[in-house]
């Protein structure tokens, strides 16, 4: 028997192999090093690192634009507009969370490049599930990207929620893992592949008489997505583990794994099992209406921060879904542009909140922010500009990805869907203004100022930044989102 | 055609006006002569715009001064402005209302935040009634919940936080409603012209077909976040509390501007773009108007507080206006939309005044006055032309508007006509009542000693009581540019809609 290479576009699997390079990169020099690696030097390389792989998603978009999209490594993955941009995108949190962690671990004395080695590879995952093109490699960027973050979670050595939360979050996501390959090896059994691009060549050319095994295997696959973006009733996890992670590190999983785990569910349920869209259509809304509506009221009687944007970024995936239950371009348009706007804004929310946390990263009751806007009038604001945003009002980038999200579902006929999906929005405005209002209160406590450090100060400027400028104008980024589907193909 | 930039600047000077007032807030009172500028300016352009659209009703009996720029093509997002005869008059509303309640703010002058936010609100305000583009007329009615929510959230009274919160969940849920009201009908146009992009001009989609059972739920669900917004009976719970709770300032922008978007939408879009779904609704709608006018009659009888009073009042002038707007004759509709001016320009009398009285004396209850007339004889003078105008005394504004909307009201459906007369009777009852507690009697204690109107005080009320009496003379000017826009908008809906 011989063993066949395939053959490897190295380009498509750059921005990959950087984030790995850069993790071993950094192992190596912690194992070599005299004494410790100064964290100064960490942190330039995961920015240096993710500065690299957006460079790289350049380059992949200009040979897209000339080649047309492609696959490579023998099918498994794939180079397109659509995985370029998601990428773009976890490259942009990995900076971000990275400037927040730098003045968070200076601020906590954590020493050592284990934090940034571990975000590395969790990113690295995430980057490998934009492009997958076969569940096994899907399966493979979820169990690299899970594993840095159970790690990640437990971050927190002298705060017992931390380790809590990890293994909570650890042994929820061992099952979902084991579910979702076991889904995998059923639709394996009924296609007779886990290429998405054969399965959906298969299921194209093929009727199935007894599908029961397609449907299981599909059923399985949607559960261990669901775990995942944390949709209900899958989401009792979230809660705890946002609490009990280092803030900086719920940042980055509220970004992160949003977007690789909807760019590889999309892939999965839209390029490979299109032609089911009746089967697992009824099936997504029961868990986009679940998901909505008790995300947002879950979210009102919190009185933890961290808890309430867990329940509020749980509210966020059920209306990121709603683009994927419309299967259009559209719907899939409409899910990479939520994803584009809603990493910015909730890494910039989870910069404040670790500002706010303060030594210990513990204070997290709404108390805390009590009269925040009249003391510090920028940070307060800013503040309330990003809730605003997750709020959906007006003028912000939230306003237009919620629009789009319910214009691909009204287009294809979810008016109802649709109306749920936005009276979940009307819930869930209750506990962001009831947040905003606390900020410009009379009465907060002793008024003690919180110093913000510069690279967070600018980590929250780009935030606001980017939520007001496309909030006002958003042809771009639309533009952008448009153009990362027209090329989406299998 | 005038050009458009006369529109574009009626938004972009409030908004200048907004940022100069936070940029100037160093220097203290100055943000106050900023915005005070700025309204006025804005006042003026307003009323150039209303003297220059006068030239075109002969020519062009539909909007003017009119332009359309596609921001995102994906969207359907458009930046389209245009106005006919009923948005001009909330035009010039909008331009006054600002002014008068930042005048009558006088003692918030050293808090530029507030007058930011004002100016703000008066920029998204005149933005909706500005739009020719469903999505922007959206966008800017959701906006100008966020300057509200703020205004009350922080310099209302003791239950702020509740009246602010209940105020935006009420009404955003509303508008959760239109939003999906608007998309369905955007991508049915757009399924309906092949090849076309996703588009929510207002003239595009007033042609869009669609079934008689369609055209019920679309103006059902547009019905519903415009009578909250108004507020039409029973979706008028979050008022009293708001209207009470607000500042003084704040509660004139909602009850004389902002609840007129909600009957402006009504009668624009509710019934302007689902013609099909009158024959329906249209007994519905009526029916609750009169409910609406009867109760809100009752509970200004036995409410315990001014504002509150001013609050059910307005529920009961809301249900006349909504009686116009969907009567379906020509005559109650121009009665309707000049209702909307006139109650605003009388709410904000009231309003003004007894944000003076609530100065001087820290209370609104009904029951801490009696006898106010003695000390505080142009005050009392002044509130008794306000409240005769809102009774509909004849030869003063609101005589007019209600006559119209009656007579128009009582030729297409007579019953209900009938019975919303009663809601006349009832306005003189609950008025001349409330007047008698506060300011007839003898005064005593703090009562006696309360300061009359100051000379700032009475010239800020001077204008509401010209455009009083002028508009109950003379409504002629109004009438002449309102008139042939609701013909045009009565003639598009008639062939399917009244029979009589």
């Amino acid at each position: 028997m011989k063993l066949v290479i395939p053959s490897i576009h190295y380009l498509a699997i750059l921005p990959v192999l950087i984030f790995f390079g850069a993790a071993l990169a950094l192992v190596l020099a912690s194992a070599l090093a005299r004494g410790k690696v100064p964290l100064v030097v960490a942190t330039s390389t995961v920015v240096t690192a993710a500065v690299a792989s957006l460079v790289a998603n350049f380059f992949q978009w200009r040979c897209v634009a000339e080649a047309g999209a492609s696959v490579t490594i023998a099918h498994a993955i794939v180079l397109d507009d659509f995985s370029v941009v998601a990428s773009g995108v976890i490259a942009l949190s990995v900076i971000m969370t990275a400037l927040v962690a730098h003045d968070w671990a200076i601020r906590e004395r954590v020493s050592g490049v284990e934090f940034h080695i571990l975000a590395l590879a969790a990113s690295a995952g995430a980057l490998l599930m934009t492009q997958a093109n076969d569940l096994i490699v899907i399966f493979l960027g979820l169990e690299i990207l899970s594993i840095g973050l159970y790690v990640l979670v437990a971050f927190d050595r002298h705060r017992a929620t931390s380790s809590e939360a990890a293994l909570k979050y650890f042994l929820l996501g061992g099952f979902a893992s084991a579910i979702f390959i076991y889904g995998a090896a059923l639709v394996y059994g009924a296609t007779g592949s886990t290429n998405l691009s054969t399965i959906s060549y298969f299921l194209g050319t093929n009727v199935l008489l007894h599908p029961g095994l397609l449907y299981a295997g599909g059923a399985l696959l949607l559960v261990g997505f669901a775990f995942k973006i944390a949709a209900v009733p899958f989401h009792l996890w979230s809660p705890d583990v946002y609490e009990g992670a280092p803030t900086p590190v719920t940042g980055l999983m509220a970004s992160i794994v949003k977007v690789g785990a909807f760019a590889a569910l999309i892939r999965v349920l839209i390029s490979a099992l299109g032609t089911q869209l009746d089967t697992w259509r009824p099936i997504l809304w029961t868990l986009i209406v679940l998901t909505t509506v008790v995300g947002a009221s879950l979210a009102v009687v919190q009185r933890n921060v961290k808890r309430m944007l867990a329940y509020s970024s749980i509210n966020h995936a059920g209306f990121i879904l709603l683009g994927v239950w419309a299967g259009t371009i559209r719907g899939t348009s409409a899910t990479l542009f939520y994803v584009i706007t809603y990493a910015p804004i909730v890494v910039a929310t989870f910069a404040v909140v670790t500002l706010i946390g303060g030594v210990g990263d513990e204070h997290h009751s709404i108390e805390r922010y009590q009269g925040l806007a009249r003391r510090q009038p920028w940070l307060g604001a800013a503040l309330a500009i990003l809730l605003l945003s997750q709020l959906g009002a007006p003028l912000t980038t939230g306003f237009y990805a919620k629009f789009a999200v319910l214009a691909s579902v009204v287009d294809v006929g979810g008016g109802a869907l649709a109306l749920i999906a936005l009276i979940s929005a009307a819930i869930a405005a209750f506990f962001y203004l009831r947040w905003a209002m606390a900020l410009y209160s009379d009465d907060g406590p002793e008024g003690t100022r919180v110093e913000v450090p510069r690279l967070t100060g600018i980590v929250i400027a780009f935030g606001v930044v980017v939520t007001l400028v496309f909030g006002v104008w958003p042809g771009p980024l639309v533009t952008l989102a448009q153009h990362a589907t027209v090329l989406f193909t299998p | 055609m005038h050009s458009s930039l006369w529109l574009t600047f009626l938004l972009v000077v409030p908004l200048a006006g907004a940022i100069g007032a936070a940029l100037t807030r160093k220097v203290e009172g100055r943000a106050y002569v900023v915005a005070i500028a700025a309204s006025i300016v804005e006042l003026v352009l307003s009323l150039v715009v209303a003297f220059l659209y006068n030239d075109h009703v002969a020519q062009a009996q539909t909007f003017d001064f009119a332009t359309r720029h596609v921001l995102a093509t994906p969207f359907g997002l458009a930046y389209d402005v245009a106005i006919d005869g009923i948005s001009l008059l909330m035009i010039v509303l909008t331009a006054l209302t600002v002014l008068l309640a930042l005048l009558g703010a006088r003692d918030r002058r050293q808090e530029p935040a507030f007058v930011a936010w004002m100016l703000l609100l008066t920029c998204f305000t005149m933005g909706s009634f500005l739009a020719h583009d469903l999505l922007e007329f959206f966008i800017f009615f959701e906006l100008t919940l966020i300057p509200c929510y703020f205004i009350i959230s922080q310099w209302g009274g003791c239950e702020r936080s509740k009246a602010a919160l209940k105020f935006f969940i009420y009404t955003f849920t509303g508008s959760a409603f239109l939003l999906i009201g608007i998309l369905y009908l955007g991508f049915a146009h757009q399924h309906q012209v092949p090849g076309s992009a996703l588009n929510f001009s207002y003239g595009a989609l007033s042609a869009t077909a669609m079934s008689h059972g369609t055209a019920v739920w679309l103006f059902l669900a547009f019905a519903i976040a415009f009578a909250v917004k108004a507020p039409i009976w029973p979706l008028h719970t979050w008022s009293p509390i708001t209207y009470a709770e607000a500042p003084t300032a704040g509660s004139i922008e909602m009850s004389a501007l902002l609840a007129k978007l909600g009957t402006y939408g009504l009668l624009r879009f509710a019934v302007g773009l689902f013609p099909l779904a009158l024959v329906t609704m249209r007994p519905v709608v009526l029916t609750l108007a009169v409910i609406g006018i009867l109760y809100g009659s009752m509970l200004a009888c036995t409410t315990p507080d001014l504002k509150r009073f001013v609050a059910y009042s307005s529920l009961a002038q809301m249900g006349f206006i909504t009686l116009g707007v969907m009567s379906g004759s020509t005559i109650a509709t121009v009665g309707a939309v000049l209702l909307m001016f006139n109650h605003g320009v009388i709410t904000i009398g009231f309003f003004l005044i007894i944000g003076f009285i609530e100065k001087r004396r820290g209370s609104i209850l009904i029951k801490d006055f009696s006898g106010l007339q003695g000390p505080a004889p142009i005050m009392a003078a002044l509130f008794t032309v306000v409240m005769l105008a809102s009774i509909g005394l004849p030869g003063l504004s609101g005589f007019v508007s209600e006559y119209l909307i009656l007579i128009g009201t009582f030729a297409t459906h007579s019953w209900w006509a009938v019975v919303a007369t009663f809601g006349v009777v009832a306005a003189a009852l609950y008025l001349l009542w409330a007047y008698q507690r506060v300011f007839h009697g003898r005064a005593v204690g703090a009562n006696a000693e309360i300061a009359d109107a100051t000379t700032h005080e009475q010239w800020v009320l001077v204008p509401v009581v010209v455009l009083i009496v002028v508009l109950g003379v003379f409504p002629k000017p109004v009438l002449d540019r309102v008139t042939p826009s609701v013909q045009q908008l009565i003639h598009h809906v008639a062939p399917s809609g009244v029979n009589k």
